[in-house]
């Protein structure tokens, strides 16, 4: 018997059709939709005259560019100071309604980050094929879903038609074994792992993240692993079902119950790969090996250990990467050689689709609980991936903890990961960031982000500086 | 969707790995609801001196003359030379419509990310990929001559230099047929309408709890 990969099984339950020019007719179960990448999607389906092809697969609700400030959003949309913004947000709320959509509304129990909220209420589950007008879709896989991000025309032709036209990916399995140090998180065993195959090193492969590191992780810290994979080329990232996945979908709000849960179990459990599955391309990683990560350039792929330096130029292989680390440097405002740890921050952000789950707010807590935020850092802002985070978090009294160490606690949103509301870097600021990408103008025009984990956002915002967060918590 | 047959045009560059889609097309004009007009932004961190806002007149903005489109030897510029993995990052389809919407039909270049590749097909935008050691030729050529032009044939799948090169580049047989002919995807897909209905009902028996929970 040929012996599949989950990936292979994922892709293999949703085929509807094989065409014979190569391309594949693949079934999508879960459709995620928020503002920014749906509009024109909808005034597609509009112009030809067609309607959804089903209503009980889709759900939306919007987080790129609301607002996370308590006042402005308490005002609800009509409140949006963005004028912008708010007939993206209302034409969400407007095509929704129109079409019958499910949408948890901008100050609705239930609004979030895309990949946040679609887990936490169970919306998707183990098995499924998941797509949203976001490359952050890919969270999802760390249930065990074919989870993957998609432009506004391929929005328009799931809705119409709950099916994509697409080609199947190669294999690619990254393992991790062993023990991950204190200090060392999810954040940064996926850095170091872009770190060592590059920003394209996943282009065309499905990823499954296997490994000790993967079976001891929670289920919050596989999203974190799965969200980026994106930033290693990989559209898709995914682990395996075990007892975790099982247990993390027990009792959410769209989780069945009952003889249909165990039924759904009993499939779920068949969700991993083979023993003798053959993958494309294997890379391994020791967890031994890896130290809090940090980006220090303009790509994902430019991360090192908090205890590390910057590069030098005359260490570059070849010109075309001299250009790149120069480039880099000049727009990040860095030395050749610099210490990680020199480097200041301005400003902090903790959140994301990568990590603003109720374990990251946590972690970041445990860092700020009776300490001050620097005086020379401007604003640290703490912002939860969802209505239920939020609420989580403020029962376990974080939000004081935050407050009180002088940072801002948020609405829940998208925010400064991609500075599509009011929370952005000003020109030439360095910003210790728990989001996901550190490209040129990311979070701001001229900002400067470095990638790192919740707990390394943390510890930044109380001493000033990137500093290695082993040092908070009595390691080293 | 529009079709793609053949184009010849005057190349511009853009001379660096992994742009991203963030750098193609800013996040501040994603808040727009409509698929046209990005054009005047494209690449607008590296075009301007000033922080783009939708809805600015682009025409009274410092240029940064140091951006090579931004050049009169590139005004015009509808092939695109760029390096590997262009396209990276997020998602956005505005990214394929800034540079269509520009007046760039093709994009060469050794490799894209997954994603704007795909969407670029949706788009009649021609992203082709030639080798390392091609683009290297290309781009060396490019520097030598002004007015350097390049034709562009999907049927034979070539690109020709004028000086009688010819490489060959490769594309997946569906997207090939798809962008000659501007064909209608949801229209194709929809002529599947039956065989999708069963695959719902053979699934639905199945793994019921994929079905009918939200509301």
């Amino acid at each position: 018997m040929t012996e599949h990969t989950l990936y292979d099984k994922l892709w293999n339950t949703h085929l509807v059709k094989e065409n014979n020019d190569g391309s594949s007719l693949l079934y999508i179960d879960r459709h995620v939709l928020h503002e920014v990448t749906s509009p024109q999607a909808f005034e597609g389906l509009r112009l030809a005259g067609r309607l959804p092809w089903r209503l009980d697969t889709n759900i939306a609700t919007p987080d790129h560019n609301i607002s996370t400030d308590k006042a402005e959003r308490d005002g609800g949309i009509a409140a949006m100071v963005d004028e912008v913004s708010r007939i993206q947000v209302q034409t969400l709320d407007d095509n929704c309604d129109l079409y019958g959509i499910k949408e948890f509304k901008i100050n609705e129990m239930g609004q979030g980050i895309v990949h946040v909220m679609g887990p936490e209420l169970g919306v998707t589950m183990p098995g499924m094929t998941v797509v949203c007008g976001d490359s952050h879709t890919a969270t999802h896989g760390a249930l065990a879903c074919l989870a993957h991000g998609i432009g506004t025309s391929e929005v328009e032709h799931v809705l119409a038609t709950q099916c994509l036209v697409t080609k199947k990916m190669k294999n690619m399995r990254v393992s991790v074994n062993g023990t991950l140090g204190a200090g060392v998180t999810p954040k940064d065993v996926v850095l170091a792992i872009i770190g060592k195959i590059g920003t394209a090193g996943g282009n065309e492969h499905a990823i499954e993240f296997a490994g000790s590191v993967f079976r001891e992780m929670s289920i919050e810290g596989r999203m974190t692993v799965c969200n980026m994979a994106i930033e290693a080329g990989a559209r898709v990232g995914m682990v395996a079902v075990d007892d975790k996945t099982i247990n993390y979908c027990r009792g959410r709000q769209f989780v069945p119950q009952g003889e249909m849960f165990d039924q759904a179990v009993s499939y779920w459990k068949t969700l991993v790969s083979d023993a003798n599955a053959v993958f494309d391309i294997e890379v391994e990683l020791a967890a031994e090996s890896i130290a809090p990560q940090v980006t220090w350039g303009t790509s994902p792929e430019m991360v090192a250990a908090v205890t590390s330096f910057v590069p030098t130029l005359d260490e570059q292989p070849s010109e075309e990467k001299r250009k790149g680390l120069e480039r880099a440097l000049e727009y990040m405002g860095l030395e050749s050689g610099q210490a990680i740890e020199s480097i200041a921050v301005d400003r902090v952000f903790i959140g994301s689709c990568t990590n603003s789950r109720i374990e990251d707010m946590r972690a970041a807590a445990l860092i700020a609980k009776g300490r001050q935020v620097a005086g020379s850092v401007k604003q640290v802002l703490v912002v939860p991936g969802s209505q239920m985070v939020k609420a989580q978090a403020e029962a376990e009294g974080l939000d004081r903890i935050f407050i009180d160490a002088g940072m801002d606690w948020r609405e829940p949103g998208c925010s400064m990961c991609l500075a599509m509301n009011a929370d952005k870097l000003g020109s030439g600021e360095h910003c210790a960031s728990t989001s996901n990408r550190n490209f040129e103008g990311r979070q701001g025009s001229g900002g400067r982000t470095h990638l790192m984990s919740p707990a390394m956002a943390a510890a930044a915002a109380i001493a000033g500086h990137i500093t290695d967060v082993r040092t908070f918590i009595g390691v080293n | 969707m529009k079709a793609f047959t053949e184009h010849r045009g005057l190349v511009g560059p853009m001379d660096r790995a992994n742009v991203d889609t963030d750098m193609i097309i800013p996040k501040q004009f994603l808040k727009s609801i409509k698929r046209s007009g990005f054009g005047p932004n494209l690449f607008d961190e590296l075009r301007y001196l000033d922080e783009g806002q939708p809805g600015k007149d682009c025409s009274n903005r410092p240029v940064n003359h140091n951006f090579p489109l931004n050049q009169d030897r590139y005004k015009g510029a509808s092939v695109l030379l760029a390096r590997k993995n262009f396209g990276c990052g997020s998602s956005r389809e505005h990214a394929p419509w800034a540079l269509e919407d520009y007046g760039f039909n093709v994009v060469i270049a050794p490799s894209y990310a997954d994603i704007f590749y795909n969407n670029c097909f949706k788009n009649g935008l021609l992203p082709v990929v030639l080798t390392e050691e091609q683009v290297d030729i290309l781009f060396n050529e490019l520097a030598a001559q002004e007015g350097y032009q390049l034709s562009i044939d999907l049927p034979s799948q070539t690109v020709t230099t004028d000086s009688g090169q010819i490489f060959s580049f490769e594309l997946d047989e569906f997207r090939k047929e798809c962008l000659l002919n501007g064909l209608d995807e949801i229209g194709l897909t929809l002529q599947d309408a039956d065989r999708i209905k069963h695959y719902e009902a053979e699934r639905a028996a199945q793994h019921p709890w994929v079905f009918g929970v939200i509301k």
